[in-house]
């Protein structure tokens, strides 16, 4: 479009995509639409109601005996250090990477305002290895891991760490490039390291979102280590399935409880640390 | 010769031609104002300067130093000897007034002293000392998005003074201020500028403030040297060519002109205490 016309043209230029993007959504979108609608009408069907209700009062009340919540204890520490330990060990791996596969610190998007074509084309191996680690779900990790190290948490600890480390990297590499970046290219044009402008520049204002992304995926790796303890890596899993095949309701509800504080207190401890580093 | 530049053109990625064949030298120690209406290039200019931006044609040399021709490290150790006051100040909003402005030596610190000065600031009494003179040492402690613009400007001055450069650029640093408190600063700029014996190149839109404190005055226009002479020998039709706004004339407005402020003509050079701002 020639200069002349856009100075006299009074059309938002950028409605027209909007408008595609829109509607290409909404055909995507549209067979799903209806597909979850049928299935809602399914769960309300009085019927189906009735089955499930008598399903759940075989689940009161909760167990509470002394035994049985010692054991409970153990399993939840088990559980809690199954997620702890693979987190920690995929933050290890996680970070590096994210620094790596991150374009908010190219030195060449600081010089002409594009990204140099051969920096980008390094950063992709970083990406592709990113995408190998969480593409297979941590439950079929899990399921080597039991083969190769024997039953017990190690195996849970091992699968948590692999996918993890792909999902925090991709993430975190994408928080740096969604902050102001000027920071960081202010430092880096006075002479700073890209490391050092990365914790002087993008960090202040990443930290918040790195935090709270980091406390969901912990509270996922807790989900994801009682599923994997299904499969004979130990902690809550392994006591569920035990419950459930001996048809102990009160057991399974004392266990579904602690699930549910369990995900109760990671949410007060985000909600307290976004405040405290707000 | 500190800055040299031979038929200097810089294109911007967009295809907009914001600097053309500019000519012009710099010697060590010399204080130049750049002024020039809104758009002329005088950001892009400091940019250039500042290797923030690599000229599309011609020669520039810095320091001694061809930019375009040097590798990474070459390239680092320049920008740690060019300090640039930004026109918005890069600042994380998070930060504190007391990193932000040790900020400014990461170029001359091992990353390991960047980390624990990240922990605990490990030169208070350093960045004590620049902010003092800029009347803002009592917000040492207090976090970047608790201060207003002209405190926040005056935190960004702070830093680059901390980071001792042989040239200093400073892209408008006093255009937040109240007119006393921009008097005083552009002083105080000059005056560490001599006392340290660095170049200093400033863009600066109150043209009473550039004729009043620098010895050399460059009208940029269009990205083209308008005149290029001593502040003294500045004409008041320098000036009306200059800013001489041809769109807003048409559409009828009252165009003031700028002149040169009564009392500033050669040789008297008093300070007066509240300046008159254009
Ligand atoms: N990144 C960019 N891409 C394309 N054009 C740009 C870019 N930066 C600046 N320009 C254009 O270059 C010209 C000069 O801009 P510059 O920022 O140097 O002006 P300036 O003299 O600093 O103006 P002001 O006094 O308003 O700050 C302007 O016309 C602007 O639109
Ligand atoms: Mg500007």
């Amino acid at each position: 479009m020639s200069l002349a016309l856009a100075r006299s043209d009074n059309r938002d230029p950028a409605a027209a995509p909007r408008l595609l993007i829109t509607i290409t959504l909404l055909v995507l979108l549209w067979p799903g639409l209806l597909l979850t609608e049928f299935n809602l009408v399914m769960l309300f069907d009085p019927a189906n109601l009735g089955t499930f209700g008598r399903f759940l009062s075989g689940f009161w009340p909760p167990d509470l005996s002394p035994g049985f919540l010692r054991l409970l204890g153990t399993a939840t520490l088990e559980t809690l250090a199954m997620a702890t330990a693979g987190l920690a060990l995929a933050l290890l791996v996680a970070v590096p990477l994210s620094l790596l596969s991150s374009r908010a610190l190219s030195v060449s998007a600081l010089l002409n305002g594009q990204t140099n074509s051969w920096r980008s084309a390094a950063r992709y191996p970083v990406r592709l290895l990113l995408i190998i680690l969480r593409s297979i779900p941590e439950i079929v990790w899990a399921l080597l891991f039991v083969r190769a190290v024997g039953l017990g948490p190690t195996a849970g600890v091992l699968a948590i760490a692999i996918t993890y480390s792909g999902m925090l990297g991709k993430v975190y590499a994408e928080i740096y490039e969604s902050v102001d970046q000027r920071p960081a290219r202010a430092l880096l044009q006075a002479g700073s390291s890209r490391l050092a402008a990365f914790f002087y520049g993008i960090l202040p204002g990443a930290v918040q979102e790195l935090t709270s992304y980091t406390l969901y995926r912990w509270e996922c790796a807790v989900r994801a280590s009682v599923i994997m303890g299904f499969v004979g890596a130990g902690g809550l899993g392994q006591m569920i399935d035990l419950s459930i095949r001996m048809l102990a309701g009160g057991e399974v509800a004392s266990i579904l409880l602690t699930f549910l504080v369990l995900v109760l207190l990671a949410d007060q401890l985000s909600t307290l640390l976004r405040r405290r580093l707000a | 010769m500190t800055i040299a530049l031979e038929g200097v053109g810089l294109t911007h990625p967009g295809g907009f031609q914001a600097l053309r064949q500019l000519t012009l030298q710099i010697s060590s120690g010399e204080r130049v104002a750049v002024i020039g209406p809104s758009g002329a290039g005088k950001t892009t200019l400091l940019q250039l300067l500042g290797t923030g931006l690599m000229p599309s044609a011609g020669q520039l040399h810095l320091l001694g130093d061809d930019p375009a021709r040097l590798q990474a490290r070459g390239l680092k150790r320049l920008r740690t000897r060019i300090g640039l006051i930004h026109q918005s100040p890069p600042l994380p909003p998070r930060q504190r007034v007391i990193t932000a402005v040790l900020a400014g030596r990461l170029g001359s610190w091992s990353l390991s002293r960047a980390l624990v000065s990240l922990c605990y600031p490990l030169d208070i009494p350093g960045a004590r000392a620049m902010l003092e003179p800029l009347d803002l040492d009592d917000k040492l402690f207090v976090r970047c998005d608790q201060l207003s613009g002209g405190q926040l400007q005056r935190v960004g001055i702070a830093r680059v003074l901390y980071q001792r450069a042989d040239l200093l650029l400073a892209d408008e640093p006093v255009s937040a201020m109240d007119p006393v408190l921009a008097d005083h600063t552009l002083a105080l700029l000059n005056r560490i500028a001599a006392d340290r014996g660095v170049t200093l190149v400033a863009s600066l839109h109150a043209v009473d403030l550039a004729l009043r404190h620098f010895q050399r005055i460059i009208g940029l226009r269009d990205g083209n040297v308008l005149f290029d002479r001593p502040s003294a020998q500045v004409s008041d039709d320098d000036l009306s060519a200059l800013y001489a706004n041809q769109s807003l004339a048409e559409q009828g407005h009252e165009v003031v002109r700028p002149a040169r402020p009564a009392g500033l003509g050669a040789g008297t050079g008093i300070l007066r205490t509240a300046p008159r701002c254009l």
